[in-house]
């Protein structure tokens, strides 16, 4: 499980359950975290488990950095998975009018982007972690086929809603935003809705994410419809 | 209170709205695993005086503002107002249009058209307005605070605008008036642990950290300080597998110029931590304004926590002295 706990800072425990980043380790991170998250320490402010390291924001008022390292070490883990994640259907709309970097994935992997999109939306993708902007999943694992690298200039201005793909992982836009990652895409969904103040965001660490496709007329009137 | 013709009485109007006027408190709490950052107030001190000045609830909503703050008009009976900070403003009476100068750390009482003019914040940032009595706020997460990249929070996650009305509930007047003595002391060094990166870069870049100043530049606001100087040589990797991040946290790009992550902050990211700023020291680093220099000092964990401890009881002795 956790292979190694330093303080971040003076008021954060950084968690480290070990270098390779794939579904296992994170699984560990995520049981770990919802652990956590159910028994809702006062003194604990902030979890964020990521693909590999859970990082445990704690007020310094109330405890410290030895005394919250010890209860984290004996804390004793439940199985709890199975009831809190969920299955997410995203509607994904690839029209060239949304699928910013078709040409240039088509050029780098020299596969049509009809085979691309074939490929990934064959498969169901599971999210590690949820952030850096409000809302955005990280989501894997892409096919081996149709991994590339991030662009040499991101974008300054990433429209909301844009699928994007990089490496091993592809990722949602849940608001404009500057960006690196390859544009396949488009939902109209909003993935992170503060109207629903219980979960705001629509996916969280550890759910199952499958994207279907959709026409462009489809995507036009969505938010209309609902 | 609502008049006869439905209009809420008791508000502010916004004449000028200031360069980054916000609605803040305390900050929320547990959403960083869906990428929503605690915000909150900038400067945590400054901001518990304000509130403690006009009475009010340690965590109310208050207005923050940065540089150039906000022109308010006053419109209702009367109300009771603070502002802390480094700050230059005026009071315009309606009464006499004498434009009266006002001092931080004191109350004034408003009647109905005054207006509050906030010139600047002296060589500094951040400040606050408290007024006696509650704002309208609207709350996301238990915390009104406005943060502009996820649009939650007050105002619909906005900077405060030209013609915006800020509401206010249950305003009560302290007729006498509360003072306290209290100067921004500006701090020498801005105190750092070393961060879970720190042997990413050569000896040189470690020794260059702790020894030379940086430049604040012009990109920093609430989510980050950005620094310039000599660049920070990383001899292991520029990127590390994505991870979290928390306030304080000190980043070095791959282009070797440090990022502080600051409140309203993304909540993961990618580039080797060479430290972080103490808690102790948070408050006084984001009233850094920018063309400033700063210097970092290395300290322990065990003196980072006492001088928490420290720091927590000085402002503690500061909220005392006003009755």
């Amino acid at each position: 499980m956790i292979k190694n706990i330093t303080n971040l800072g003076d008021a954060a425990l950084y968690c480290d359950f070990g270098q390779e980043v794939n579904r296992a380790t994170n699984l560990n991170v995520i049981n770990f975290f919802n652990n956590l998250r159910d028994k809702n320490f006062s003194e604990i402010t902030n979890i964020s488990p990521s693909y590999n390291k859970l990082i445990i924001s704690f007020d310094l008022n109330l405890t410290n950095f030895e005394k919250i390292k010890k209860k984290i070490l004996n804390l004793e883990l439940k199985k709890l998975n199975n009831q809190i994640n969920k299955n997410v259907k995203i509607p994904v709309c690839c029209d060239e009018k949304y699928s910013l970097d078709s040409k240039r994935v088509e050029a780098k992997l020299k596969i049509s982007f009809e085979k691309i999109l074939e490929n990934f939306f064959s498969k169901d993708y599971f999210c590690y972690m949820t952030g850096f902007i409000a809302g955005m999943p990280f989501l894997g694992d892409i096919n081996q086929e149709i991994r590339l690298n991030r662009l040499e200039t991101p974008r300054v201005k990433v429209p909301k809603g844009s699928i994007g793909i990089t490496e091993q992982f592809c990722n949602i836009y849940t608001f404009e935003s500057p960006g690196g990652w390859n544009i396949i895409g488009n939902t109209p969904i909003n993935i992170f809705n503060k109207e629903n103040s219980k979960n705001p965001a629509v996916i969280n660490p550890g759910d199952k994410v499958n994207f279907y496709k959709i026409s462009i007329d489809d995507h036009k009137g969505w938010n209309e419809r609902k | 209170m609502t008049t006869k013709d439905g209009m809420k009485e008791n508000n502010f109007e916004v004449i000028r709205p200031g360069i980054n006027t916000t609605y803040q408190d305390f900050g929320r709490k547990n959403l960083y695993h869906i990428g929503v950052p605690f915000s909150g107030a900038m400067d945590n001190r400054n901001y518990l005086i304000s509130n403690k000045l006009v009475n009010n609830k340690m965590n109310s909503a208050v207005i923050e503002f940065a540089y150039q703050g906000p022109m308010l008009k006053f419109n209702g009976e009367s109300a009771t107002f603070a502002i802390t900070g480094d700050v230059n403003f005026n009071i315009k009476r309606k009464k006499n249009l004498i434009l009266e100068k006002g001092n931080s750390y004191q109350t004034y009482n408003l009647k109905s058209g005054d207006e509050i003019d906030i010139l600047s914040t002296n060589r500094s940032v951040y400040g606050y307005l408290a007024i006696a009595g509650n704002i309208d706020v609207k709350l996301f997460g238990n915390s009104c605070s406005t943060n502009t990249k996820a649009k939650i929070g007050s105002n619909d996650g906005e900077k405060i605008k030209k013609g915006d009305k800020i509401f206010f509930s249950n305003l009560s007047n302290i007729t006498q008036i509360k003072k306290l003595k209290y100067i921004n002391t500006k701090i020498e060094q801005i105190r750092v642990i070393r961060g879970t990166n720190y042997n990413y870069f050569s000896k040189e870049s470690k020794n260059i950290f702790f020894k030379n100043e940086f430049n604040v530049t012009k990109l920093t606001d609430r989510m980050g300080m950005r620094l310039e100087g000599n660049k920070i040589k990383n001899i292991v990797d520029t990127n590390i597998k994505s991870e979290g991040l928390i306030k304080g946290t000190i980043q070095i790009p791959a282009d070797g110029n440090p990022i502080i992550m600051l409140s309203d902050h993304g909540t993961i990211g990618g580039y080797p931590k060479i430290g972080v700023v103490i808690s102790a020291d948070y408050d006084k680093l984001v009233q850094i304004a920018p063309s400033s220099k700063i210097k970092f000092k290395e300290v322990s964990l065990s003196d980072a926590e006492k001088l928490y401890k420290f720091y927590n009881l000085e402002t503690q002795n500061i909220l005392n002295q006003i009755s």
